[in-house]
């Protein structure tokens, strides 16, 4: 079986550094042909992924991004070695909790990665997190 | 290049102008050019994104606190020329339950004043 065409990334924690992967996912969805829309929506949840492994993990070392091809799919892996976390944990967040309360108005991360991406998986433990998203070539696949 | 590229009164309505990133620094300087006016007694702004066409949750996140601001001032908060990702994000946020979001600069103008 052929492998799937892969680009991988290393990003160093730094500002602004998720602009890096999201240039590199604009070249991949211009290479199969996504619409500009899905391409939008897989650079958005790039962000919050790439932004969930410089700041909440924890994470000293470098965060790597796979980019992995085939025709009908394109599968993002973001990893990150730092605490990991319990998804399970993760209060899904409401614009009426947070305006006009002390709750915390960030938090949206996770629920804008699974909105915009057609599957999304985390796999966490002390030793770090592959968040593995997905986004179909074709929606009514 | 992330920044507020103009503040304007016009009529009584405020107008931010930003360019790039809408990150943290993008979104607190946003909030900075909007406090100064608001603690004037403006309560009307609108935020013109014609040329930031990307954002994160952190800079969207400071928006919230300008609501917040604007409602202590029976006021109110609007977005303009926003790209459709940029739209999609603020409506799955519940942004837009508290902003109204028009096409154009003028459009919004005319219906805020």
């Amino acid at each position: 079986m052929d492998k799937k065409p892969t680009v991988e990334l290393k990003l160093p924690i730094l500002k602004n550094m998720e602009l890096v992967a999201t240039q590199t996912a604009e070249v991949v969805a211009k290479h199969m042909q996504l619409s500009e829309e899905k391409s939008g929506e897989i650079s958005m949840a790039l962000i919050e992924a790439c932004i969930n492994a410089f700041e909440h993990s924890e994470s000293k070392s470098e965060v790597y991004i796979h980019f992995m091809i085939d025709d009908h799919n394109l599968t993002i892996k973001v990893i990150d070695k730092g605490k990991g976390f319990d998804e399970s944990n993760v209060k899904i967040p409401k614009i009426e909790s947070k305006i006009n309360t002390d709750e915390r108005k960030r938090g949206w991360g996770i629920m804008l990665i699974k909105e915009l991406m057609d599957s999304v998986n985390f796999e966490s433990d002390h030793t770090g997190t592959t968040l593995t998203m997905v986004k179909k070539k074709d929606t009514n696949e | 290049m992330n920044k507020v590229t103009n503040v304007e009164l016009i009529g009584d309505v405020i107008v931010v102008a930003t360019e790039g990133y809408l990150n943290k620094d993008l979104g607190d300087e946003i909030q900075k050019a909007a406090q100064e006016h608001i603690s004037n007694g403006v309560n009307k702004v609108l935020i013109n994104l014609e040329r930031s066409n990307i954002v994160n949750s952190i800079g969207a996140s400071i928006l919230i606190e300008i609501i917040e601001e604007l409602q202590e001032n029976n006021g109110v908060l609007a977005f303009c020329e926003l790209a459709p990702i940029i739209e999609k994000t603020f409506t799955i946020m519940g942004l837009t339950k508290y902003c109204k979001s028009y096409p154009t600069q003028d459009a919004a103008i005319t219906a805020m004043s």
